[in-house]
């Protein structure tokens, strides 16, 4: 039930976000964050970016993902 | 992997003896599960699961309130996915769905709030289950709701607290735990501080852990390097979403709407403050002040509260995999994705 996932904000208004998950589209609320920007890289959950994380986290995490194999 | 695999061998060789690591996460459980990773430890490097489903750890006469609240008529249940097939004393919102109840499965509680506005003359509930990663995405909607005047939104309150619960665990004794691999989607919300009490008080290591399998890996190698160095504190492995602090604007929100209280943990039983209460001043927006909490009973036969204190590995309750399975579960350990019974069934049978 903790579970959140990176993903990028493609769209902004206000505190509503358009978000991509690895091109999924999501609306979400960023109110929870500082700042938040077009193009940031947030953490999602239950539909509230919740972190901001770098892009050097975000390319780490995708380099994971692609190093291990999935069902 | 084979790089952590062997620091972690190299480092239990050098610790000498038995140790014991509880993930607090269920998210934990279902990935140590998922990569095998516990068949690959060294022999003195033991993982036990801990309390950190939070549908797991609901109490039965929760379930029966919310099932009292769908069985109203005009009233919607809206709930994450994962509590819908958990059993009550009698039913389960499964089954009062298919008898005709309105219960919606939402991603977002703010979906819940939505649904409220779009069906003025139904009182939409949302069942507020989770710890603190949840909470605040709740706290925002009940204040949106007294912002915007939502009357036919409220919560029922379940939202528990990590930090007393893991140290009741310490307390009980009945596990020795020589480290906790630490959530770490809470602690994007508390920040790490929230462990500091553990390792000054009673000596044990934490390691605040990411959700991949290497992750796990690293964080294990952590706990065991402070063991090995006769060190014990706080130290983060997720440095992609966990700093110190956390974030003050989720934390700020859970101390506006929600006040601390005591929790009833299903198997475990009441733990002082480890819960969360909505405030008096949303007492508007609190279903938990229109229904009747009984005392009641899980299934006679269900072992999930020594399974949840990491007492027990699922296979070794009797009903594991036989009567009780993922298509006919009878504790919330086999029902939710999180729960330790239905990760040993899906992945280490």
């Amino acid at each position: 039930m903790c579970l959140a996932v990176p993903a990028k904000i493609v769209e902004l208004n206000g505190t509503n976000a358009t978000i991509s998950v690895e091109g999924t589209l999501r609306e979400v609320d960023v109110s929870l964050v500082d700042e938040p920007r077009l193009g940031d890289y947030v953490l999602i959950h239950a539909g509230f970016a919740i972190q901001k994380w770098d892009e050097s986290d975000y390319e780490e995490w995708k380099e994971i993902q692609e190093s291990v194999p999935h069902e | 992997m084979n790089e952590a695999l062997n620091r972690i061998t190299e480092l239990a060789r050098r610790v000498g003896r038995n140790v014991t690591f509880m993930e607090v996460c269920g998210t934990h459980t279902m990935a140590v599960s998922r990569s095998g990773l516990r068949r690959l430890l060294p022999a003195n490097v033991k993982l036990i699961s801990g309390p950190g489903c939070p549908v797991c750890v609901t109490d039965t006469s929760y379930l029966d309130a919310a099932i009292e609240l769908a069985r109203r008529p005009g009233v919607i249940v809206t709930t994450f996915g994962d509590l819908v097939r958990v059993p009550g004393s009698e039913s389960s919102l499964e089954r009062e769905r298919a008898a005709g109840a309105a219960v919606r499965v939402v991603y977002s509680p703010a979906d819940a709030l939505a649904l409220a506005r779009e069906n003025p003359d139904k009182q939409v509930v949302f069942l507020g289950v989770g710890f603190e990663t949840t909470a605040p995405t709740v706290a925002w909607t009940i204040k949106k709701a007294a912002q915007g005047g939502v009357p036919n939104f409220s919560v029922l309150c379940a939202h528990k607290t990590m930090p007393f619960a893991m140290e009741a665990l310490l307390k009980d004794q009945e596990v020795k735990i020589d480290g906790f691999i630490c959530p770490g989607h809470v602690s994007v919300i508390t920040g790490a501080q929230l462990y500091r009490f553990i390792p000054e008080r009673y000596g044990i290591p934490c390691v605040v852990c990411g959700f991949e399998a290497v992750d796990v890996m690293k964080c294990i190698a952590m706990l065991l390097a402070q063991i090995a160095e006769k060190r014990a504190t706080v130290e983060i492995e997720y440095t992609r979403s966990v700093n110190e602090t956390g974030n003050p604007a989720a934390r700020h929100l859970i101390a506006e709407v929600f006040e601390e209280s005591d929790a009833g943990w299903r198997g475990i039983g009441v733990i002082p403050r480890s819960g969360l209460a909505i405030r008096p001043e949303f007492a508007r927006w609190d279903a938990g002040q229109s229904v009747t909490f009984r005392e009641s009973k899980p299934h006679p036969g269900c072992r999930c509260g020594d399974v949840l204190r990491g007492v027990l590995t699922p296979p070794e309750c009797k009903l594991f995999a036989k009567v009780c399975t993922p298509t006919n579960p009878l504790g919330p350990c086999m029902v939710s994705s999180e729960g330790a019974c239905a990760a040993f069934y899906r992945y280490e049978r």
